[in-house]
This record gives structure tokens, C-alpha cells and sequence, in this order.
């Protein structure tokens, strides 16, 4: 099988834990306005790779990822689900961390097919970041290009799967720095049995060059990048909504 | 046992000179964090706030702010000098005051008044009379040897930056000895070791009982010149202060007897943790005091100053000293080396704030005890003033008592030394196989008029890797020849008499030579055999141009093609290397570490077949060549990785920066696993 992939970097220290080799595969549907990498949306272009030439890479390299693994992001990695199988089922046959950062837009439980697939995917997995663009579905879709729900739905899919969770969400001021909303989100992912980490990411306006260069408009024009306290704020608010639910959980 | 040394474990380091004997009987391994160390006491702001005004007013100065033009320096030429002797705990400048550069040379006569009159100043008729007439120094030593084709190799820039004008460097004193065993013991031991000779008068028996001799006059000088500060040294120290003292002599005696290259001061800090120990468990000092010394003693180490000139300065990149110490690493015995004066020596970037100097190197481990690791993670985020090397890959060779002089080159403490060899450039060693021995620059026949490339097509691998093998056999030839004249003549002229006082009798001599442009030769044969390179030629016919068609691997990425190529070279030349005559029974190694010079290599090579033009910077040491590298830091460093270090022992060089954001999470900002405690 025949992956497309825009590009991949053999020095991750922010995808995951450890260090890690990344791969960025091409395609994407959501379409969110801060997103730093839009020259990754389209399917098509970047470079045909096989699993078996991503881990000869990866074998040449493994010594400096004994604390970390492999990591597949992008573009959104689930729109090539067949490809991702293939690669984790056998970085996992070779004792390799294999982490899925995701927006998880794909997911969806009525498609048994999918599912099946999904459910295929969950076993040789052992981490996945979950990208929560917005709690609110209508906050959502006017971010993103698209509903929510089946996002929320994967990550209760992950959980029942006893995956490991890193939950990351982009922090960015009039957008997702609304109290009421990292709260709401704190309240839902605190519902998660399997959440192991937190990634709060500040807005930064990196990616706008890019944008110019694809001859696109900046959805973001002017937005300041996120201070590193506002920052430590919504990591705060989260974390007690979070809080909040899993003593409702106790108490029941 | 002495009364200097009660408490301590005894061994054979009582009857023979053994510091590492004593090291390994007597100390304490650190495993635990920094929150022991203590802060600035107010005499140490003091006194640093005066540095920092010689510092500023040496500046406005114009880079200098005294020199001495009449008195040259030796161990005992000048009188004490202090900056404010109540507040100091540790004492001893180069001259009578700080900042005041003293003058060396034995060296060279031409460099010394160059380095004066660069800088404003004239060195004294008598002196220059006196190293005219009646002492012959260094340079004029090696000049009187050279021959025209390596006369014509350095003004070429084939060869570079040899040591044949300035102060080689590169050797370190095991200044640890006069601490531990105070200048009469080891004056016995040296005239001991100038009996052991026997009686059967070779050229070599000669000269190791003439440079005894000058050994031993050498420990009497030191010995004259602590006292003038008020300490008598000829007895062991009885103390941390004393011991820090007394080893700051050691070094002091060095640099104001010579003017090297680098002049690093070796591995002294878990040493000097052992009469921490003693003092602390008797109640001599506090932490506090003990902190303040070690402070003191780094503000002197950063106070070294040479007399150099501009053009010495642009080839090093500022003036550097190298005051490097080795810090931690692991023992061969499985325990760590990291003590509590490891941390001491690193929290002098608190005390003291942020300096280039000393060259504090940590010899890492991957068994390094966590604590350890933590602080120089933290205070190197803090600093970006540690230097970090590979003490699992340099032990096996060395053992646990190694130092690293300079910035990469090891050498066992007191038992081996280097002959400083400065690099050849092999880029442009390329380009002489090219054009047959002619220089693209200059036109001049610089190497042997062997066969050019013919014609105009593409060039072809197999003809260029022919023809570039003999000329690297002929460039490693002349190379060498110039470094046997240099040692002769620097052991001759300007011997390290102090250093090797503080050196066993036989010393292992590693005869270091270096390339330059490792990543050129690499890309360039690269592009050679996977595109196509059609040679530009002038006027004269002499190529000095190149036009490439397609694309080719590129030395960074982890490609084996291109690889293979830049491991090879090193390999290759290291055995033409190893072919040749050697002074003084030295053991020929390689390094690849230009750090500093690669500004100047590209102004002195033409165009390259790898699409780098004339002037164009070379990469530092073995790194790619700029933003060829394309596929992540990781690829890149396991390009520079597969270099054999068998055959590039003096050291592989990878400069490399990154923004904090790329080296992992800020911890305020993610919740990991610790953090997230959603119970409370």
C-alpha cells in the first residue's frame, strides 16, 4: 500500500512523548481557521512512501527514540485509515510507541464498516491526541467547517478502547478563551477514564506565512499569539471542570 | 601518613605521584539535586562588580586595556597582583595587575610585536634587540626549516592556521599535583625520574633529561612565585582554599608562561570535592565559604588574557583562552563522578552570571544520576554556556580520568598530551586534484603537477576519486612534514616547562592533525556521481567553475550514498595520515571541528562541485553544509554519526542550535501525567 505524505521530521519533541519520528500525511478536511499547516489539506501531491520504507527510516534512526516512537499526524491520518492500519500494525510488531494525533473528524459509530476498521486501528495504538478544536457545536462548525458531535464520540470510543488519551486543544483569544467553554470542555474530558495529559496550545500566527505562499487569505488576519499567562489561565480552567466532574463521578 | 593528608584513605598515591589513586580511594559520589548550593556572598558581587567595570572599560578601550611591552613573561616576571586582596579568597594574575596582558615571546618574536603594535602598543627596543641577536624563538626556528612547498601550501590556504607563529596549546597540566602533593615532593619525583634514564646518551636521552631539568627549575619558579603571594606550595595542601589555591597556581604558572592556543585546565572539580568533604565534616568551612572559593577561583580563570592579534582573533572567532574543565562523567567502576563540587563549578553561572569561560565541558552519560541532569538541563536553558560530550564513547579509550583540551580533545590527565596540528583544507585538496596541483584562486602550482581533468564534459567519479586519492597522498605528506618542523621547534624554543613538569616521565604524544570542509568533498563527489557536473574553465584553462544538472543525496539526511562518501574520506586520509614519518614516536589522529574559521576557509576556496561558490562559508566541523539537511535534526545528526571516531579521534564536531519550543513542552503550560491529578 501506497501512503501520501507531505513531509516527515525526524526530530519530534512536541508530538508525543520522548523523541519521535514524525510523519505528516497529506489530506484534511477540516478547515480551521488558525491551523498552521493548510499546505497539508490537500490529498493529493507530497511523497508516496510504503509502511516498509517508513520503518527502514525509522530502524536506520532508533536509537534516539528509545522514549519515544512514532508518531503519524498531519493532515488528518484518518483519512487514509487503511495506510495508518498497515503502518501501526507492524511499528507495533516491532515493539514501537505508536501514537495517532488526530482531530478524530472521521469517526463514525453508525458506519459498521468504519467502525470495524477503527476498532482494527485501536489495538495497535497506544496513544492518541485528541485535538478538541471547540466544545460548543455551533462555536465548532463556525471554526472548523464541521460538526462536532462524532468528535466527542470518538473520544468516548477511545476510552472504551482503554487507549491512552492526551487531550490538546488550541487556545486562541475570542475564540476558545472563553471561560464558560474551557470549563465545558474540562467538564467533558474529565468524564475520560484513559486521559493522560493536557496539551494546551497557545495560538501562534506561524503558520500565516504559509497561507501567503498558497496565494490564500489568513482566516486569523492580525490575531495576536496567545501569551504564555493566558495560556496558564485556561489550563487552570480547564483542569477544575475536569475536576468538578470526576467528583460528580465519585459521589455517585 | 602527612598531617596535610590526615583523614583521607591512603594508597599508593601517598608514594607515587597517582592523583587519580586518590580520587578514586577518598571520593564522596553526589546523586542528589542543587538545592544545597549556597548563593554570592557580598564580597564575591564586589569583586565581580569590579570585573565587570575593567571588563566595560577594557571595551571602550578597544579590546585592550594594559599591556606589558618591557618585561617578558616567565612564572616569576612580575610581582603579585590583586583586584581588591582583602575581598579575594583565591589570588594570582598573569601579571602585577588584572587586565594587564602580559608578553610572551618565545613563541615568536613578529607575533608579539604585531600583537603590540595591533593594539596600540610597541614592544620595547631591548627586547626586541635581545630576540633578535642573541634567542631564537619558535617561528624563526620553523621558518629556517620550511621549504618552498609548504611555504606555498600556507600562503595558499591549502594548509591552515598552523601553529608556527603562536603558541601551540592543546597540553594540560595536571595542576591537581602541586595540591595534592606540594612542588618538593614532586621535584624529588622528577629528579628521580632524570636517574631513571640511565647512562646510554641517545638524542632522546638527551633531550628528556634537558626537559627534565628545565621541569625542575620550572617547580622552583612556581614555588618562588606562590610565595611572592604569601603561600608556600613546596608542602601539600591542607584545605579546600588551599587546594584550590594551589591548583589555581598550577595553572596560573601556565598561562603566564605560555600564550597556546587553548589552554584548558583539565578535570579538577571532584578532586577538589574531596577536601571539600574533609572541611565540611570537620567544620573548617561552611557551604557558603566553600561556594565562595570555587567563585573566586572562576572569576580568576575568567580573568586570563592573552597578547594576540586581530588576525588571530578572526580565525578563532574572539580570543579565546579554552579554560575548559571537564565536569562528571561516569568511573569505570560503575559509580558516578559527579560530586558536590560538579555542581559548585556549574553554579558559578548563578554566582557569577553567564560566561564563555571557563569552557565548562559536562562529560555525559546516559547513567549520569538524575539530579545531575536535571541541573544542567536547567542551567544550560539558563546559560547556554555548557558544553556537552560523549563520555560513554571516550572512556573505553581514556578511562575516568580524561580532560578535554580545547573544546574536543581528549587526553588522559598528566599522561598524555597533544601536538596541535591545526587542519588542512580538503576541499580544496578537491579542487587541486581537479586542476592538477593548481590552485583555483591563485593560479600558482601549489601541489604536484599531476594529470588535471581533461576536457569539458561531465566529470567523471571514478577519474576524480583516482586522481583526489593522490593528491590527498601527497597533501597528508607535506601536512605532516610541517607539523614534525612545528613540535621540533616548540620543543626546542618554547617548551611547556611548567605543563610537563606536571606530566608523567613518558607521555603519550598524540600528533593531532584536522581537515576542513568534510561536507563539501562529500556533497561535491555526491554530485558528481549522481548528477551531472560539467567543469567552467578560465582563461587559462584552470577550472573554476561548475554547472550541475539534477539533483543528487546530500550529506545530512541519513542517505548512505552520499554517507558512505564523506566516511570514507575520513578513513582515507586518516591512513595516509598514519603512513607517514612522525616526531617524537607521536600517534597520529584526526579531528573534524572547525568551529570558528569557516568564514575564512570559503574566502580562500573557489566554487565547488556541490554548488557552494567561492567565499561562500564552509560548515562548521562535520556538519552538513547550510540548509542542505532536509529531512530533521535527528537525519542530520545521524549523518555526522556514522563518521568513524577510530579515525577521527581528536574529535567530530556538530553545531547545532535549536529554539527552547523545539526541544520539547513548556512544563507551565502542558499537564502531563504528575500534573494531572484530577482527585484533588
Amino acid at each position: 500500500m501506497i501512503g501520501h505524505i507531505h513531509s516527515i521530521e525526524t526530530c519530534g519533541t512536541v508530538d508525543g512523548p520522548g523523541m519521535r519520528f514524525v510523519v505528516f500525511f497529506k489530506g484534511c478536511p477540516m478547515r480551521c481557521a488558525y491551523c498552521h499547516n493548510p499546505d497539508t489539506w490537500d490529498p493529493k501531491g507530497g511523497e508516496d512512501h510504503t509502511v516498509e520504507d517508513l520503518l527502514a527510516q525509522y530502524d536506520s534512526l532508533k536509537d534516539f527514540y528509545k522514549n519515544g516512537g512514532i508518531t503519524a499526524t498531519g493532515g488528518e491520518p484518518l483519512m487514509q485509515i487503511d495506510f495508518l492500519i498497515e503502518l501501526f500494525e507492524k511499528a507495533k510488531a516491532k515493539g514501537i510507541h505508536t501514537c495517532l494525533d488526530t482531530s478524530g473528524v472521521i469517526f463514525h459509530r453508525d458506519n459498521l464498516e468504519l467502525l470495524a476498521k477503527f476498532e482494527r486501528l485501536a489495538k495497535v495504538t497506544d496513544l492518541v491526541m485528541l485535538d478538541i478544536k471547540h466544545i460548543d457545536p455551533e462555536e465548532h462548525k463556525k471554526l472548523c467547517k464541521q460538526p462536532n458531535e462524532n468528535i466527542l464520540d470518538f473520544a468516548k470510543f477511545l476510552d472504551e478502547q482503554g487507549i491512552d488519551i492526551w487531550i490538546r486543544h488550541v487556545i486562541v483569544k475570542d475564540i476558545t478563551l472563553i471561560d464558560q467553554y474551557l470549563d465545558e470542555l474540562g467538564y467533558f474530558i474529565g468524564g475520560l477514564m484513559h486521559l493522560k495529559a493536557l496539551d494546551v496550545l497557545p495560538y501562534h500566527n506561524m503558520g500565516e506565512v504559509k497561507y501567503k505562499n498558497l496565494g490564500m487569505e489568513y482566516p486569523l488576519q492580525g490575531m495576536e499569539p496567545l501569551t504564555k499567562e493566558d495560556a496558564i489561565h485556561a489550563r487552570e480552567i480547564i483542569l477544575n471542570g475536569a475536576r468538578r466532574r470526576r467528583q460528580e463521578i465519585k459521589n455517585t | 601518613m602527612r598531617s596535610e593528608w590526615n583523614g583521607f584513605t591512603g594508597g599508593n598515591w601517598e608514594k607515587f605521584v597517582d592523583v587519580r589513586d586518590f580520587i578514586q580511594k577518598n571520593y564522596t559520589p553526589y546523586e542528589g539535586d542543587d538545592s544545597f548550593l549556597a548563593g554570592p556572598t557580598q564580597n564575591t558581587t564586589d569583586l565581580w562588580a569590579q570585573v565587570m567595570d575593567l571588563t566595560k572599560k577594557e571595551r571602550e578601550a578597544g579590546g585592550v586595556l594594559d599591556m606589558d611591552t618591557k618585561v617578558v613573561s616567565t612564572l616569576t616576571s612580575h610581582g603579585p597582583g590583586y583586584l581588591d586582596k582583602d575581598k579575594e579568597t583565591i589570588v594570582g594574575f598573569q601579571t602585577d595587575k588584572p587586565f594587564k596582558r602580559g608578553m610572551n615571546v618565545y613563541g615568536g618574536l613578529r607575533m608579539a610585536m604585531k600583537a603590540c603594535e595591533d593594539n596600540g602598543y610597541k614592544v620595547d627596543d631591548e627586547i626586541v634587540d635581545f630576540f633578535s641577536k642573541h634567542r631564537k624563538t619558535h617561528n624563526e626556528g620553523v621558518f629556517d626549516v620550511y621549504d618552498s612547498e609548504i611555504r606555498k601550501c600556507r600562503t595558499n590556504h591549502i594548509v591552515t592556521g598552523l601553529p608556527d607563529a603562536y603558541g601551540r596549546g592543546r597540553i594540560i597540566g595536571d595542576y591537581r599535583r602541586v595540591a595534592l602533593y606540594g612542588t618538593d615532593f614532586l621535584i624529588q619525583d622528577k629528579l628521580a625520574q632524570k636517574e631513571s634514564f640511565g647512562t646510554v646518551y641517545t638524542d632522546d636521552v638527551i633531550r628528556g633529561k634537558e626537559e627534565i631539568s628545565e621541569q625542575i627549575k620550572a617547580l622552583k619558579e612556581l614555588t618562588a612565585m606562590a610565595k611572592s603571594y604569601g603561600f608556600d606550595i613546596s608542602q601539600p595542601a591542607k584545605n579546600v582554599q588551599e587546594a584550590i589555591q594551589w591548583t589555581y597556581f598550577g595553572y596560573l604558572g601556565a598561562v603566564k608562561e605560555q600564550n597556546g592556543a587553548a589552554m584548558s585546565l583539565g578535570r579538577t572539580a571532584t578532586f577538589l570535592d574531596v577536601y571539600a568533604e574533609r572541611d565540611l565534616a570537620a567544620g573548617t568551612f561552611t557551604e557558603e565559604q566553600i561556594q565562595e572559593f570555587i567563585d573566586h577561583f572562576v572569576m580568576k580563570l575568567r580573568c586570563v588574557k592573552f597578547a594576540r592579534t586581530p588576525e588571530y582573533n578572526q580565525i578563532f572567532a574572539g580570543d579565546p583562552v579554552w579554560v575548559t574543565e571537564s565536569l562528571g562523567g561516569m568511573g569505570v567502576d560503575g559509580r558516578t563522578l559527579v560530586s558536590k563540587m560538579s555542581f559548585r563549578y556549574l553554579n558559578t553561572l548563578n554566582n557569577l552570571g553567564t560566561s564563555p569561560e571557563p569552557n565548562l565541558t559536562v562529560l555525559w552519560s546516559t547513567r549520569l544520576p538524575l539530579g545531575w541532569k536535571q541541573f544542567c538541563a536547567k542551567m544550560s536553558i539558563k546559560s547556554s554556556s555548557i558544553q556537552y560530550e560523549n563520555d560513554d564513547m571516550m572512556r573505553p579509550l581514556h578511562g575516568d580520568d580524561y580532560g578535554i583540551a580545547c573544546c574536543v580533545s581528549s587526553m588522559v590527565i598528566g599522561k598524555e598530551m597533544q601536538f596541535f596540528g591545526a587542519r588542512a583544507n580538503l576541499a580544496k585538496c578537491l579542487l587541486y586534484a581537479i586542476n592538477g596541483g593548481v590552485d583555483e584562486c591563485t593560479g600558482v602550482q601549489v601541489g604536484p603537477k599531476y594529470r588535471p581533468v581533461e576536457g569539458d564534459g561531465p566529470l567523471d567519479y571514478d577519474d576524480v576519486m583516482a586522481k583526489f586519492d593522490d593528491m590527498m597522498e601527497w597533501l597528508a605528506g607535506v601536512y605532516v612534514s610541517a607539523l614534525n618542523i612545528i613540535h621540533y621547534m616548540h620543543d626546542k624554543y618554547a617548551y611547556e616547562r611548567i605543563q610537563m613538569a606536571l606530566h608523567d616521565r613518558d607521555v603519550k604524544r598524540y600528533f593531532a592533525t584536522g581537515v576542513a570542509g568534510l561536507s563539501i568533498v562529500a556533497d561535491s563527489l555526491s554530485a558528481i556521481k549522481y548528477a551531472k557536473v560539467k567543469p567552467v574553465r578560465n582563461e587559462q584553462g584552470i577550472v573554476v567553475s561548475y554547472e550541475t544538472e539534477g539533483d543528487f543525496p546530500k550529506y545530512g539526511n541519513n542517505d548512505d550514498r552520499v554517507d558512505e562518501i564523506a566516511t570514507y574520506v575520513v578513513t582515507t586520509f586518516m591512513d595516509k595520515l598514519r603512513k607517514r614519518h612522525v616526531y617524537r614516536n607521536g600517534i597520529p589522529t584526526q579531528s573534524i571541528l572547525t568551529i570558528t574559521s569557516n568564514v575564512t576557509y570559503g574566502k580562500n576556496t573557489g566554487d565547488t562541485p556541490c554548488g557552494r561558490k567561492h567565499g561562500a562559508p564552509f560548515a562548521p566541523g562535520a556538519n552538513p553544509l547550510h540548509k542542505r539537511d532536509t529531512h530533521g535534526a535527528v537525519a542530520s545528526l545521524a549523518s555526522v554519526a556514522k563518521i568513524p571516531f577510530k579515525d577521527a579521534q581528536d574529535g567530530i564536531s556538530n553545531t547545532f542550535s535549536v529554539i527552547p519550543g523545539a526541544l520539547g513542552k513548556e512544563d507551565q503550560v502542558f499537564a502531563g501525567d504528575i500534573e494531572l491529578d484530577l482527585s484533588k
